[in-house]
C-alpha cells in the first residue's frame, strides 16, 4: 500500500468496527477526497458516516466538536494544512480546552486529518507546516507519519483516542518516499518495507518514536517527509547517525529522545516549518535540559526559513540534502 | 513623486472631480444625558403575526422574519394565531422561574459586589428568553448556551447550590475551579460547557443536531447567541451546515440592543433585522418579543415541533432589552442614556406576565408579593450551603495539583513532570 492507501485501509477499519465514527470534509464523500484518501468509504457506510461539507473550516471543526459532545468520534479532513487558520479557535479554543474546563463532563474525540508540508510546487498556500502552532496549545495531540505502516497503525491509534488528535499526513511522500533530490524521478512506495501494510486491524501507540536508523555517531530528530531525506543523506555520506522519526509531537517520546543523544553526544534537528518558536526550539531546550553534560557539539537545526514558503524557490526554501549535509559536517567537527 | 497607489486605474489622478466618500460609522439613539428615544420601532399588534404551519417553506414566512411574534398585547390578554394557550399551572410555574433567575441573579450580584467572586452576568430584563424556550423545550433536547441564559438550569430544576460552587470556583465546583463564574456546563441539565469565544457554540449545537439526525434520534438541539456577535464567522458557518443538512437546531439570536458598550447597529442592525439572516440561508426565521414569555414560548415550540418533523432549522431573533451592564464590569451608564431602560417600550417580561394572571384571575399582587420572598430566602439557603464550600481566593479549591488534570485523558509526562515541580517548589518555599 502506498500512504494513501493506508490511511484509507485505516478509516475503513476503523468505520467497520466502530458505528460511532463518521468521515466529513470538502470533496471526501461521493469524490473521495482529492488525494483520494476517502475513495470508496462514502459508497461502503453510507452519506449519514460520509459526507461532504460546505467549505468553511471552522464549520467543519465545529460541527465535529458538537458531534463528538454527541458521542460520535468524528474524522474531519482539512484539505490543505494551510487552510486550517480559518478553524483555529474551533481547534486551539473548543476541541482542545472542552474536556479540562468541563472537568470531563464533554469531550471532543475528533481526528483532523490534513495534508501538509512541501515539495509538491504548493506555493505559499498548499505547502505550509503549522504543527508548531498546535503543539504550543494545551489539550491537543500532533502525530505525523512518515512510512504508510506508520500512517495506517497512528490513525487507528488515533481516532481510537478520545482527545482531539491532529494527524498531518506528508504529502509530499504520499505516493512514494521523498530524498530530497527533486530533479530525479519519483520513487514509489512499492517494494518498500515500510509500505507492507496488513488489511486488518492494528495500532501503533501514540508517543512512541520510532528507530528509523541506529547509529552511535550523532542523533538525527525529525519527522514526516524529512526522515527520507535525512536516511538518503546519512546514507551518502557514510555517517553512522542514528534517526529518529518522533511519529508524534505531543505526545512525545523524550525517553528515546534522550536516550539517543545521551548515546550519541550529538544532535541535529530537521523539519521543513519555519524556524523561529518552531518544534525544534522545544525539541532543542529538552535536549539541553536533559542532556547537556552529555553534549560534545552544539545542537543544531535545519528548517525552513522564517519567510513564507514561495513558489519558485521552492527547493532554495526546502531544507534539503545540502543544508542537512552542511549541518552534520559542522556537528562532526568538534 | 511617485503615486504610492499607482496610477492604473480610472483617470489615476487625485483630485477628480468627484463628491469625497464617506464612511458610515452607526451612532445609537441617545447617549448619556440624552433623553431616549424609541419612536422609530414599529411594534406591530399582539395579533398581526400569522402562524404558518410547522411544515411550511421558509420562502412562505419571510414576513415573520421582519415583523414580531406577539401574544401578550396592550390589556394584558393572549390574542392572535401564536397564543399557546397555556393553562394556569404552566403560567405560574413561567413566572415563578422569572422570577427565581432574577432572585439568582440579584443574589449572586451582590455577592460578586461583597467580593465574594470575581464576576457575575445578570439576565435582567432577558428573563423569559431562557424561560420561555426550556419550557417549551424537551427536558433531554441539548441546549448550547451563550452566557445570560441561566435561566435555562434554573427551570430545568439544576441545584442553585452548584451553580453557586462554579460562581464562587470552590471545593464543591464541579469544574474544579476552571472556569470564569457562569460559565456552567451541566451534561445531565442537557446544558453544553459554556465557551469565553463568541458564538462558537453555534457550529457545535449544529453539529449536535446532526449527529442527532445521522442516529435516527427524537432529541434536538437549541443554541444562543447574542445579536453582537451574530458578526462572527461561526455564526455564518452554522447557518450554512444547519441550512445545508436541515440539522433539527433552533439558533437563538437574543438581541437585547447592546453587545457590551456596542450597540445593535455594530452587528448590522441598521439594515435589517437579525431574523432576516435566515432568509439568505433559506432557513425559517421568526422575530418575537423577547419581553413576552408567550411569544417565545409558542416560537420556540413552533420551531421544535417543526425541527421534529424533520423540517429544519428555525432562526428565532429575540428582540428585547439589556436592562442591566453586560456584566459586574461594565457601566452602562458611560455610553447609554440613563432612561433607556425605563422607557423600553415592550416592557418588563414578568410584569407584563404577572398582570396576564392577574387579569385571568389566577394571581394578585399579594401572592406575588409572597413568592418574591420564599424565592429570595430559597436563594439565600443555597448561597449559605455553597459559601460552606468556600468563596473566591479565601483558600478553599481544588488541591493545586488538580489544575494538571483533564487536560488530556491520560496524563503525559510533561504535565506530570510540570505537575511534580510546581509541588517541589512550594514545599521548597515552605509553603
Amino acid at each position: 500500500m502506498n500512504m494513501i492507501q493506508a490511511i484509507n485501509s485505516a478509516m475503513d477499519v476503523m468505520m467497520e468496527r466502530d458505528p460511532s465514527v463518521v468521515v466529513m470534509g470538502e470533496d471526501v464523500g461521493f469524490f473521495g477526497g482529492v488525494f483520494r484518501a476517502t475513495a470508496g468509504l462514502q459508497q461502503k457506510y453510507g452519506k449519514n458516516r460520509v459526507f461532504d461539507t460546505p467549505i468553511t473550516e471552522c464549520g467543519i471543526i465545529g460541527v465535529a466538536v458538537g458531534m463528538g459532545a454527541y458521542g460520535l468520534r468524528p474524522v474531519p479532513e482539512i484539505q490543505f494544512a494551510d487552510y486550517i487558520y480559518p478553524a483555529l479557535d474551533q481547534l486551539v479554543s473548543e476541541a482542545a480546552r472542552l474536556r479540562y474546563r468541563s472537568a470531563g463532563e464533554f469531550i471532543a474525540p475528533m481526528t483532523v486529518r490534513s495534508p501538509f508540508g512541501g515539495g509538491i510546487f504548493g506555493g505559499q498556500t498548499h505547502s505550509q507546516s503549522p504543527e508548531g502552532i498546535f503543539t504550543h496549545c494545551s489539550g491537543i495531540k500532533t502525530v505525523i507519519p512518515s512510512t504508510p505502516y506508520d500512517a495506517k497503525g497512528l490513525l487507528i491509534a488515533a481516532i481510537e483516542d478520545n482527545d482531539p488528535t491532529l494527524f498531518f499526513e506528508p504529502k509530499r511522500i504520499y505516493n512514494g518516499p521523498f530524498d530530497g533530490h527533486y530533479d530525479t524521478p519519483a520513487k514509489s512506495w512499492a517494494g518498500h518495507a515500510d509500505a507492507q501494510v496488513p488489511t486488518g486491524y492494528y495500532r501503533i501507540a501514540l508517543g512512541k518514536a520510532r528507530i528509523a536508523r541506529a547509529g552511535e555517531a550523532l542523533t538525527i530528530l525529525c519527522y514526516g517527509t524529512m526522515v527520507h531525506v535525512v536516511e538518503d543523506t546519512v546514507k551518502t555520506l557514510g555517517i553512522d547517525a542514528e534517526i529518529v522519526d518522533l511519529r508524534s509531537l505531543v505526545p512525545l517520546d523524550i525517553d528515546t529522545i534522550e536516550a539517543s543523544v545521551k548515546k550519541t553526544g550529538r544532535c541535529l534537528i530537521v523539519h521543513e516549518a519555519t524556524r523561529t518558536s518552531g518544534f525544534g526550539a522545544e525539541l532543542l531546550a529538552q535536549v539541553q535540559e536533559r542532556c547537556f553534560y552529555h553534549l560534545e557539539a552544539p545542537i543544531e537545526r535545519v528548517t525552513g526559513f522564517d519567510t513564507p514558503y514561495p513558489h519558485s524557490l521552492e527547493w532554495a526554501y526546502f531544507p534539503g540534502p545540502v543544508r542537512i549535509r552542511e549541518a552534520i559536517n559542522k556537528i562532526m567537527k568538534d | 513623486m511617485t503615486d504610492p497607489i499607482g496610477s492604473g486605474g480610472m483617470d489615476g489622478q487625485a483630485g477628480r472631480n468627484l463628491p469625497p466618500l464617506r464612511l458610515h460609522v452607526p451612532e445609537p439613539p441617545a447617549r448619556p444625558g440624552e433623553s431616549a428615544d424609541f419612536t422609530h420601532f414599529d411594534i406591530p399588534a399582539a395579533d398581526a403575526a400569522p402562524r404558518p404551519d410547522e411544515a411550511a417553506q421558509p420562502s412562505d414566512m419571510r414576513d415573520l422574519a421582519y415583523g414580531l411574534v406577539r401574544v401578550l398585547d396592550e390589556d394584558s390578554a393572549a390574542v392572535g394565531a401564536w397564543n399557546p394557550k397555556l393553562p394556569p399551572e404552566t403560567l405560574l410555574r413561567m413566572l415563578r422561574y422569572m422570577a427565581l433567575t432574577r432572585a439568582f441573579d440579584a443574589r449572586m450580584f451582590r455577592a460578586q459586589r461583597q467580593g465574594k467572586t470575581s464576576f457575575y452576568m445578570k439576565s435582567t430584563g432577558e428573563e423569559a428568553v431562557s424561560i420561555g424556550a426550556a419550557l417549551a423545550l424537551a427536558r433531554d433536547d441539548m441546549c448550547f448556551p451563550s452566557y445570560r441564559q441561566q435561566g435555562i438550569l434554573l427551570a430545568r430544576d439544576w441545584p442553585m447550590a452548584d451553580m453557586m460552587n462554579q460562581i464562587y470556583s470552590n471545593t464543591g465546583d464541579r469544574l474544579k475551579g476552571r472556569q470564569l463564574p457562569i460559565m456552567y456546563s451541566a451534561r445531565e441539565a442537557g446544558f453544553f460547557s459554556i465557551s469565553g469565544n463568541l458564538t462558537t457554540q453555534y457550529p457545535q449545537a449544529v453539529g449536535w443536531a446532526m449527529a442527532s439526525a445521522a442516529r435516527g434520534d427524537t432529541r434536538i438541539a437549541a443554541t444562543w447567541c447574542g445579536e453582537g456577535s451574530t458578526a462572527e464567522g461561526d455564526f455564518h458557518s452554522a447557518c450554512t451546515f444547519a441550512s445545508v443538512y436541515r440539522a433539527p437546531v433552533i439558533m437563538n439570536v437574543v438581541n437585547n440592543q447592546w453587545a457590551i458598550s456596542s450597540f445593535s447597529g455594530f452587528a448590522g442592525a441598521e439594515a435589517t433585522t437579525f431574523a432576516a439572516r435566515a432568509v439568505g440561508y433559506g432557513i425559517a426565521g421568526l422575530r418575537v418579543d423577547g419581553n413576552d414569555i408567550l411569544a417565545v414560548y409558542a416560537a420556540t415550540r413552533w420551531a421544535a415541533d417543526r425541527a421534529r418533523a424533520n423540517g429544519g432549522p428555525t432562526l428565532i431573533e429575540h428582540f428585547t432589552y439589556r436592562v442591566e451592564g453586560h456584566s459586574t464590569s461594565d457601566d452602562p451608564s458611560a455610553y447609554r442614556s440613563a432612561e433607556e431602560s425605563s422607557l423600553w417600550p415592550l416592557g418588563d417580561p414578568i410584569a407584563r406576565l404577572k398582570q396576564h394572571c392577574i387579569t385571568l384571575g389566577i394571581w394578585d399582587e399579594d401572592r406575588h408579593a409572597a413568592m418574591d420572598k420564599e424565592l429570595a430566602e430559597l436563594v439565600r439557603d443555597a448561597a449559605r450551603e455553597a459559601e460552606k464550600n468556600g468563596i473566591l481566593g479565601h483558600g478553599l479549591h481544588h488541591p493545586m495539583e488538580s489544575m494538571f488534570e483533564d487536560v488530556f485523558e491520560e496524563m503525559p509526562w510533561h504535565l506530570k513532570e510540570q505537575q511534580q515541580q510546581m509541588l517541589d517548589e512550594w514545599k521548597a518555599a515552605g509553603l
